[in-house]
């Protein structure tokens, strides 16, 4: 088995007696993607907010590509390859696409106490940039201003920004949230395309999409693990059934 | 080619037209020294812009930099120092030190908690300068002289400094402007709009901001050490929290988006103060209402002028055709 790319080890946050993140352990393999699922309020993006590095756990270590990454904050753990996607669609609106993803590039070119040159002419940033956007099949509005872009292509603009930043884990949280159903099958298009390339911690609630995509999944209750296998383990999981269908005689 | 230079045709126009203001006369003293505190407080007003337009930090506290580049002349020309090469470099780099000190910590804060602390950093500076008893406390400072340059009084001529002033006004805007479109300024830009963002590919915004912070401070010095030799007097009212608020006024008056706007809001506000307060006795009574009316009808500012004026008659027009028919 390769090492691990992500390894979290006994994680648990309290926010004063409520237990958001309970001893969770787990691990993202290279190229491999790993799916969280879970009721709502299990505290999948509390443990995404913990992993990218914008909350501190209370117990237990993360570490990142080898390293012991639980001190470090959020853009430091960005540099080192972890890319974060948002469940609320997060860009630079008054940006073009391009600029959005230049932004990403330039974050790991060179230093950014340049003051004089033009940045929009710096053709190294914009062929990067742009190679990114075709990724995603977004090149065709590149120069678009981001907030004219439709909901899907915001989401599509944020992969685009993650794969920009040339990273080593993508943390992708509800990527497909607010997608309509042409939308959904491109981004599960792109996403597959990616899994190779990267480790994907995956959260979503678009569980079409969680089995086609992941090669394993955790189920998260509570703040708990409860159980952690492949796709199929997980279908026929007694304890998963019961949490989803706790969680729908309660709606 | 084109966009860009009809986005800064505005304030590249209202520089010429400063250019050539002497010539078309307003060439005497009074409009010649009108004309240079104008443009003073456009350069100052232009660093603020890059503050508040750029980074997105609305300091209430910028009269302060501006006031202790004064007061280095001031302190200078006590100790019998009038030697440009000397005073003006100190007058820059007491303002950059003064911006490093109080942007370090009014950084850490954001928001309205930003505009607090620097209108609290402002007040202390205002209320030492008005506690050097040496330099005239309350009652402010006469230069003995305007400042040397290699020991000629080339300052003296009011046509020369009118031309320095205008330059420095015109590399303020021209760096400022490049400033932005630089990787540096993209970094302020996106960190304005989204900090989260910013953070996310891997950018703490806090050094950028500092490194803004202090260059918006070093100009802002400069702009003290001109109008110290403008008005040959300077007075703690120089610093007063109301200076900074006319500060950020005239960078609101002439248009957050584009930092050419505070060119030409600074000088409407000198000249509207100017001959207004020659009309009448209670011009304030008229001047804050037209402020008033200027922020609601001109949100974009004086620079977004021309483009509303646009829209407007091209809105109006139509109608105007169907009534005649």
């Amino acid at each position: 088995m390769p090492d691990p790319l992500l390894e979290l080890r006994g994680l648990s946050k309290n926010f004063g007696a409520l237990t958001v993140t309970s001893d969770v352990s787990l691990t993202v393999l290279p190229g491999e993607i790993h799916a969280i699922i879970g009721p709502n309020g299990a505290g999948k993006t509390t443990l995404i907010h913990q992993i990218s590095g914008t909350l501190r756990p209370d117990r237990g270590t993360i570490r990142f590509a080898g390293q012991d990454v639980t001190a470090l904050p959020f853009e430091r753990r960005a540099r080192l390859g972890l890319a974060r996607s948002f469940q609320i669609t997060s860009i630079v609106p008054g940006f073009t696409a391009l600029e959005n993803v230049a932004l990403a590039v330039q974050a790991r070119s060179g230093s950014s106490f340049r003051f004089l040159r033009p940045v929009a002419n710096e053709k190294a940033l914009n062929e990067e940039a742009r190679a990114a956007l075709d990724t995603v099949g977004l090149g065709r509005v590149a120069d678009r201003g981001a907030a004219a872009l439709s909901h899907g292509e915001k989401r599509q603009l944020e992969l685009a920004i993650a794969i920009a930043m040339n990273p080593r884990l993508l943390l992708l949280d509800e990527p497909l949230a607010g997608a309509g159903p042409e939308e959904t099958e491109r981004l599960i298009g792109i996403l597959r395309e990616l899994r190779s390339r990267y480790g994907i911690l995956l959260v979503e609630h678009d569980m079409q999409a969680v089995f086609a995509l992941a090669d394993r999944i955790s189920v998260l209750v509570y703040g708990r693990v409860i159980v952690t296998g492949t796709v199929d383990e997980i279908r026929d999981h007694p304890e998963v059934r019961t949490a989803y269908l706790g969680e729908d005689a309660l709606a | 080619m084109t966009a860009p230079f009809r986005k800064h045709a505005l304030a590249l126009a209202t520089l010429l037209a400063l250019a050539a203001a002497p010539f078309l006369g307003f060439g005497d003293g009074f409009a010649l020294s009108l004309l240079a505190r104008a443009m003073i407080l456009g350069m100052a007003a232009v660093s603020l812009s890059l503050l508040v337009g750029g980074a997105g930090l609305v300091s209430l506290g910028h009269a302060a930099t501006m006031g202790i580049g004064a007061y280095t002349v001031v302190a200078f020309d006590a100790a019998g120092v009038s030697e440009g090469l000397i005073v003006f470099p100190a007058a820059i780099a007491a303002a950059a030190a003064y911006a490093l000190v109080t942007g370090a910590v009014s950084l850490r804060t954001s928001g309205v908690h930003f505009i607090m602390i620097t209108l609290a950093f402002g007040q202390m500076a205002f209320f030492t300068t008005s506690s050097f008893s040496s330099l005239g406390g309350d009652d402010g400072y006469t230069l003995y002289a305007r400042t040397e340059w290699l020991g000629t009084r080339i300052l003296d001529n009011r046509l020369t400094f009118h031309f320095l002033c205008l330059g420095l006004l015109a590399l303020v805007w021209v760096g400022g402007n490049l400033l932005l479109g630089s990787r540096f300024g993209r970094v302020l830009r996106a960190a304005r709009e989204n900090p989260q963002r910013a953070l996310a590919v891997g950018f703490q915004p806090y050094p950028y901001r500092l490194v803004a912070y202090v260059m918006a401070g070093a100009v802002g010095g400069l702009a003290g050490a001109l109008l110290a030799n403008a008005t040959e007097f300077v007075s703690p009212a120089l610093l007063s929290w109301t200076r900074s608020g006319e500060l950020l006024f005239m960078v609101i008056l002439g248009g957050v988006g584009q930092i050419g706007g505070a060119i030409l809001g600074a000088l409407a506000i000198v000249l509207l103060e100017e001959s207004l307060s020659h009309l009448m006795v209670y011009w304030r009574l008229v001047f804050g209402p037209l402020l008033v009316l200027s922020v609601l009808f001109l949100p974009d500012g004086l620079v977004g002028a021309p483009l509303r004026l646009r829209a407007a008659i091209r809105f109006a027009s139509p109608k105007r055709r169907n009534a005649d028919a």
